[in-house]
């Protein structure tokens, strides 16, 4: 992992916490201006170009954030799943951190689509929580998320940390399907009348291009999130390892007198 | 005596020797399934619609809390160390464990449902359902706790946590148990499709509980 | 058979615990480590019986097992006892000579030698600090393992008891087997080889450097 060749830039120069940090700190500035660029045109479209629902009105346009926010919430974890393998598989220094960052945004952006989604619903069934497939797969996942986020924080070496929720972010991966199969069953079997969907192949296009872009604008700020969090993880880190440091050295320069 | 049949003969001694393990989970789900008709009411038909999801309740419960000394035990007294030192895959060791953890305390919850049934005004065909399925899911319950064991098998007081990190993992075998069960009696729901669907989860869990247990335990071993 | 180490390296939790050991063990040799609490000592013998995954450096058994590693092929005696109160004295000693195999002595046999032959059907719970310690030491008589790996043996043994665990090791090693101690207590019979471990040992140009230690690849495990 030290790298020595720097001739030619490879992805696993990353690997490098070092040469992380800087290439984060380039790519930030082009990060930011691509999320504001695509909010504000996915805004404008939002607003000004899909048109209201005849039913909804514009209730409708939560769908905006919401479908955005359920997508980047499964993409998150998705991501933690592929770190979890480089924490595993190949040690890899970065890909703990990474997992790590992700987590708490991939909680966020699923609490959002809960909470949006019960926005949405509220006018539509009347209540603000209905036990619909999506919804209940979403809390599932929400709490999956939260129990990752406290492994984390209970187990206070940073390296068994993380490679215990490696773990248990990888059976969650293989899980999680099955309980998604298993939550569609067990709504077919008490709702039969369907509730809302999205028919994909019904869409529009005024709706679907701002949809595109709105998921568009919510990826750059995931990924200029993500890579904020990691310099953060990144930096306490060091910060932990420089005290440890700290404490040795006055250990060693006391052994030192007395011998 | 091979050294995995002693392994399971000295599980199931300590857990029937220490603090009765199989008597206390199936006093638990008593207890569980006792005080539901207290929330509810005693309305015998709404107990029997009921019925199934209260003992699959029960026995959820009854089987995850019993799970967090599965690991701990062993790690505070050194025993985990030394069964590291063997050429014995822990894959294995892992396996045989949670085998002799739901021999003592799994299989009698399997034994106490019929007779629990009857306070919750089931019908033949129904316990005999509901039976079929915790034979056929609590093992599946103690293998996917088994992980969450071992992920919290360094801390203290892992109890909760445990709880937090398997439940939600738990849903598809309540959901799929429950749903044979009510199929049974209940006339268009199939019971046959749930039930095989249980099988193959517990199946798979067979897998993935010893590998990612085993890889847990090595991990907080170092 | 001779135990062959070199430069063996360990990193705990970002720290060095472990930096370039060195040493090679001839059959019928005991090696003591040395050194002020808190150096590795513990560490070194977590590594050489591969429950502590070593970083750098190689670790082989000339003449054992090629099938086996190192640790397969040690008795690890650490701080823990690995005693379950609930079992007997005799149980728990089978216990580890089904897992471990290769049996040599009986429980009755290995729990006379250290004294304890009158307590075999006793609940292990029963015992003192002290004869807890000696039946977790005649855990090395019931099944034969050519490599000895203890740490501080003699801790919570009276002097009878410490002249008795002197005779068993120089037994050992007059059979051709290896002991690696660490102790502060003479053991004088042996004429062992010595290794200290001081903090010299430990100071590395590499580590001094502050973004060294999060640059290097994690510890792994196997």
């Amino acid at each position: 992992m030290t790298a020595t060749a720097k001739k030619s830039f490879s992805i696993w120069d990353l690997a490098n916490p070092t040469r992380f940090l800087s290439f984060a700190d380039k790519l930030m500035p082009w990060l930011l201006g691509l999320s504001v660029i695509t909010f504000a045109i996915g805004l404008y479209m939002t607003f000004f170009v899909a048109p209201d629902d005849y039913q909804q009105g514009a209730t409708v346009k939560i769908m905006f954030i919401h479908v955005p926010s359920a997508w980047l919430a499964m993409g998150a974890y998705t991501m933690m799943a592929m770190s979890s393998i480089g924490t595993l598989v190949w040690k890899h220094p970065l890909a703990d951190v990474s997992a790590k960052s992700a987590a708490p945004l991939g909680a966020v952006f699923t609490f959002l689509s809960l909470v949006t989604g019960s926005l949405w619903g509220k006018p539509m069934w009347g209540t603000w929580w209905v036990w619909d497939a999506r919804l209940t797969s979403m809390l599932v996942l929400l709490i999956i998320y939260l129990g990752l986020i406290s492994l984390w924080r209970t187990i206070d070496d940073p390296i068994k940390a993380g490679k215990a929720s490696a773990i248990l972010t990888l059976v969650g991966f293989v899980i999680i399907p099955i309980i998604k199969f298993s939550v569609d069953w067990w709504s077919t079997l008490h709702q039969p009348a369907g509730v809302i969907t999205l028919d994909g192949s019904k869409v529009h296009s005024t709706i679907l291009i701002p949809l595109l872009v709105m998921a568009l604008a919510f990826t750059f700020m995931f990924i200029m999130m993500h890579m904020k969090i990691m310099k953060n993880e990144i930096l306490r880190r060091r910060i932990r390892t420089m005290h440890m440091q700290a404490a040795r050295r006055a250990a060693s320069s006391q052994t030192g007198n007395k011998q | 005596m091979s050294a995995m049949a002693a392994l399971f003969k000295r599980e199931i001694q300590l857990s029937v020797r220490v603090g009765g393990g199989a008597l206390m989970g199936v006093l638990f789900f008593l207890i569980v399934v006792t005080v539901f008709p207290f929330a509810v009411g005693p309305d015998l038909n709404l107990l029997a619609r009921l019925g199934p999801a209260i003992l699959w309740i029960g026995a959820l419960l009854a089987t995850l809390l019993g799970l967090d000394r599965l690991y701990q035990a062993d790690q505070e007294d050194g025993s985990l160390d030394l069964l590291l030192l063997t050429d014995h895959p822990l894959e294995m060791v892992v396996l045989i464990k949670c085998t002799a953890q739901w021999v003592a305390t799994g299989l009698p919850l399997v034994l106490a449902a019929p007779l629990l049934s009857l306070f919750l005004n089931l019908e033949p065909i129904g316990i005999a359902a509901v039976t079929a399925t915790l034979l056929v899911g609590t093992p599946a319950l103690t293998l996917i706790g088994s992980v969450g064991a071992a992920l919290t098998v360094i801390l203290r007081r892992g109890g909760l946590l445990l709880s937090i990190l398997i439940l939600p993992l738990t849903i598809p075998i309540l959901i799929f148990g429950v749903s044979a069960s009510i199929g049974a009696v209940t006339d268009p729901a199939p019971f046959t499709t749930p039930f095989y669907i249980l099988c193959a989860i517990s199946l798979l869990m067979l897998i993935i509980g010893p590998i990612a247990s085993a890889a847990a335990l090595r991990t907080a071993q170092e | 058979m001779q135990l062959i180490v070199k430069g063996l390296s360990c990193i705990r939790g970002g720290r060095p615990v472990l930096e370039n050991v060195t040493f090679t063990l001839d059959q019928g040799k005991a090696l003591v480590v040395t050194g002020p609490n808190g150096i590795g000592k513990s560490s070194l013998l977590r590594t050489l019986a591969g429950l502590v995954h070593a970083n750098a450096g190689t670790l082989t058994l000339k003449g054992g097992d090629e099938e086996l590693n190192v640790g397969q092929q040690a008795h690890y005696f650490g701080h823990a006892d690995a005693i379950k109160p609930a079992l007997s004295l005799k149980e728990n000693l089978d216990f580890w000579q089904s897992f471990y195999g290769q049996p040599t002595r009986t429980a009755y046999e290995a729990l006379s030698e250290v004294d304890l032959g009158d307590l075999t059907d006793m609940p292990a719970a029963y015992l003192s600090a002290g004869q807890r310690r000696r039946l977790s030491l005649s855990r090395l008589l019931v099944c034969h393992r050519p490599l000895w790996l203890l740490d501080e043996p003699t801790s919570a043994l009276d002097a009878a008891s410490e002249h008795k665990l002197e005779i068993l090791m120089a037994e050992h090693l007059k059979e051709g087997g290896l002991i690696v101690a660490a102790t502060h207590a003479p053991l004088g019979l042996l004429d062992p080889d010595r290794l200290h471990l001081g903090r010299e040992q430990i100071a590395d140009p590499f580590v001094d450097e502050t973004t060294a230690l999060s640059d290097q690849p994690q510890e792994s495990d196997r």
